[in-house]
């Protein structure tokens, strides 16, 4: 008798040559550090600060709640990623890792993650954490992306989430600020993404994807991207406005708005594609710097208004 | 026993692991081993910090 498993096709079963980076690659690392940034800030908005243990479960469980998402997400759009040059080399397209095991590790770490942060804070941000891992996977993923333009204005929400769960995970609430934080990356995340979109649109027309650029044309979305930018500039400002980010904040949100209005008019005004094509390259890159500047600050503030409270 | 030896040099019927095989299943062995490891600890600390020293000081 043969102790060798036969598929049900009379095939022999095709054993992974994966190792634990192609895991560690399915829960897009680069963008769990902007969720656990963005959590962060979160986490600080709360009057008093948990305890340091707990207040480091809640950022490792929302980081691992996010690249459970990453994965099920790898999972889903295998296919589309094979025909990206962005993302062909990630580990299922480049044929390392079966489509089944990035199944199984994502629905294992969102229970995980969930249930880790129940325990360790409360149940409200459990659910947050397990409504953000269903919007980004189940609403964006499977049903927007490939459906329409606005995939990512809507998906965007879930990107958006963190500094609520944060802030929920601290305190068993949600306030103000953690919301206005959530708006600020919200409006944030079209103007980002369409930039990148224009840079790949030939890689998106490949896919089948309808991003904003491939359906409306550019014209529209450099619209778009101007408009949104002059609705994200002012909104930059709210944290010190409303009185929980210092003047520091303030200047730095008011100098960034400016510059990525000013990058977004002069995208809008581009006379030829390499002129537009570099200006959405700037509008990409500095949309990163942006969002992170403003954060920075804010963890920063916080950080040391908790310091002198102890 | 010398049967023991035929069985012993009967090539293997199974699936044969190719290097590259062997040396991923090793490698995600050691990670989840690890990883249960560290998840114990974790728990463990958590338990301690949400309960309290107190958690001790009951009556057996």
């Amino acid at each position: 008798m043969s102790d060798v498993s036969y598929l049900d096709n009379g095939e022999l079963p095709r054993i992974p040559v994966a190792e634990p980076a192609d895991y560690i690659r399915l829960l897009k690392p680069r963008v769990m550090s902007l969720v656990v940034f963005t959590a962060l800030a979160g986490l600080l908005l709360a009057p008093v600060p948990p305890h340091p243990l707990i207040a480091f479960v809640a950022l490792l469980s929302i980081a691992i709640g996010a690249g459970a998402s990453g994965a099920l997400n790898m999972w889903y759009d295998a296919d589309i990623d094979a025909k990206m040059e962005r993302t062909s080399k990630r580990p299922i397209p480049a044929g390392r890792l079966d489509p089944e095991s990035a199944l199984a590790f994502g629905v294992v770490l969102s229970i995980l993650s969930v249930f880790t942060l129940g325990f360790a804070t409360n149940w409200l941000a459990a659910a947050l954490l397990a409504f953000t891992i269903f919007f980004y996977v189940v609403i964006y993923t499977m049903w927007l992306k490939r459906w329409t333009p606005l995939n990512i204005v809507i998906g965007g929400a879930a990107g958006a989430l963190p500094p609520i769960v944060g802030y929920a995970a601290a305190t068993g609430e949600i306030n103000l600020a953690s919301v206005v934080l959530f708006a600020i990356i919200f409006i944030w995340t079209p103007p980002h993404f369409w930039a990148l979109a224009i840079l790949k649109i030939e890689d998106y027309d490949r896919a089948g994807v309808p991003m904003l650029p491939n359906v409306a044309g550019l014209a529209r979305t450099r619209l778009e991207i101007l408009l949104y930018t002059l609705v994200l500039a002012p909104l930059g400002l709210a944290p010190w406005l409303l009185g929980f980010a210092s003047p520091v904040y303030g200047f730095v949100a008011m100098a960034g708005g400016v510059m990525i209005v000013n990058i977004a008019a002069r995208m809008f005004r581009a006379r030829d594609a390499a002129d537009m094509r570099r200006a959405a390259g700037r509008m990409f890159g500095f949309s990163i710097l942006y969002l992170f500047g403003l954060f920075l600050v804010l963890v920063i503030e916080r950080a040391l208004h908790l310091l002198a409270l102890i | 026993m010398s049967e023991n030896k035929d069985e012993r040099e009967r090539p293997t019927d199974g699936v044969m692991l190719t290097h590259e095989q062997q040396r991923g299943r090793r490698a995600r062995n050691i990670a989840i081993g690890v990883g249960v490891a560290l998840l114990v600890v974790l728990f463990y600390a958590i338990t301690v910090v949400r309960l309290g020293g107190v958690v001790a000081n009951r009556t057996l």
